[in-house]
């Protein structure tokens, strides 16, 4: 009987080098597993596998080694372990994440939730060709997220509170943008240079700033054989609702103007960036 | 105008990132509540960094006041656990 290996390496059994054996690709949303899916997965890797696991460029886990002949014994036990499966092939891959404001001081919001949902509202879909999101906390940028299709950036739309402001000199120091003055009487903000890195607010010992958490998004980022950095154009977004209308337009815009096997980037470099943007803008706008 | 005396000093200049930070919070840990301590540290780097540190560390910044030097001095008043 023939195997059908598309439907196999859909399932993330990835074909190995070694004949029937396949390095399997499990399920992990922003870089997070229990420890008792870990057992799991180690207790599965020595009845099935080779005894080692190997973690990916994407936060994700595979077990290599698994035969042809166990899958579905390997599944039936890792749906017992709590462990899903992964996704290879044109759809939307593991979201990736960092540990956000629940975990690092340097966050600027909890990614981890929103990595969860990102992933249950679109992790699988598909599309013409394979599309990443990933999420990082702050300016910071650990998760690196300009290498994804749709990147995710924490940030801090910021207001001095000149009641609370005791001009101590940390917050102009503190920016790397050079965004703060400090006078005599007052604290002045040049919102043009200002990132929303929302160091001033970090480091004010005084909580004289207001800060808003926000999603600063990038478009079309590839980091396999053609490299770029995904595009950032858009104001910084305070609303979810804002941030799934705008993904929901983007995950459209590649639906209806790539060609099969395309990535993201090169449809909307066809399609004429102004005219994503557009479509950007306007759901950005609602 | 200064409304505190400084009990205490401490000079990082002499070390780097993340040494400064160390040398700082060794400096405060040695310390009684409420004691004032001045921190002496370069500018770029552990200006930027080192008071939002001490802050995160639960000490009152009181005041980050320029040397003129290429230093500063951040006056904080320690707060124990």
């Amino acid at each position: 009987m023939a195997v059908d290996y598309k439907a196999l390496k859909n399932g993330g059994f990835m074909r190995q080098v070694q004949k029937n054996h396949f390095s399997l690709r499990l399920k992990v949303i922003g870089g997070n597993l229990t420890a008792d899916q870990l057992i799991a997965i180690a207790g599965i890797s020595k009845k099935f596998g080779d005894g080692h696991v190997h973690l990916t460029s994407r936060q994700s886990v595979e077990i290599p080694f698994v035969k042809l002949a166990d899958v579905d014994a390997v599944k039936a036990e890792l749906e017992a372990g709590g462990v899903d499966t992964g996704v290879c092939g044109p759809r939307v891959r593991t979201v990736t994440a960092c540990q956000g404001s629940a975990i690092c001081p340097s966050g600027c919001i909890d990614t981890y939730p929103l990595a969860v949902e990102i992933s249950d509202r679109y992790f699988g879909r598909e599309l013409p060709h394979k599309f990443k999101f990933g999420i990082t906390g702050c300016m910071n940028n650990c998760l690196k997220a300009e290498e994804n299709d749709l990147g995710v950036k924490g940030g801090y739309t910021v207001e001095w509170l000149s009641e609370l402001c005791t001009l101590c000199g940390v917050c102009s120091k503190a920016c790397r943008e050079d965004a703060i003055t400090q006078t005599d009487k007052e604290i002045l903000v040049d919102q043009t240079k200002c990132t929303n890195c929302g160091r001033c607010a970090k480091a004010c010992p005084f909580d004289a700033w207001k800060s808003e958490p926000g999603y600063i998004l990038s478009f079309g980022g590839t980091f396999g054989n053609l490299i770029a950095r995904g595009e950032q154009f858009l104001p910084i977004i305070r609303e979810k609702d804002t941030l799934f209308r705008v993904a929901d337009a983007a995950l459209a815009f590649f639906d209806q103007h790539a060609k099969p096997s395309e990535r993201f980037r090169v449809a909307i470099e066809r399609a004429g960036w102004d005219t994503f943007k557009q479509e950007m803008e306007a759901a950005y706008r609602g | 105008m200064a409304e505190w005396t400084i009990d205490e000093t401490v000079d990082i200049t002499d070390v780097v990132c993340p040494v400064t930070f160390v040398k700082a919070k060794v400096a405060l840990e040695e310390l009684d509540d409420g004691t004032i301590l001045s921190i002496r540290m370069n500018d770029g780097e552990p200006v930027q960094n080192v008071p939002r540190s001490i802050k995160e560390e639960g000490h009152q910044i009181l005041k980050l006041e320029d040397n003129h030097d290429g230093t500063y001095n951040l006056i904080v008043r320690k707060v124990g656990d």
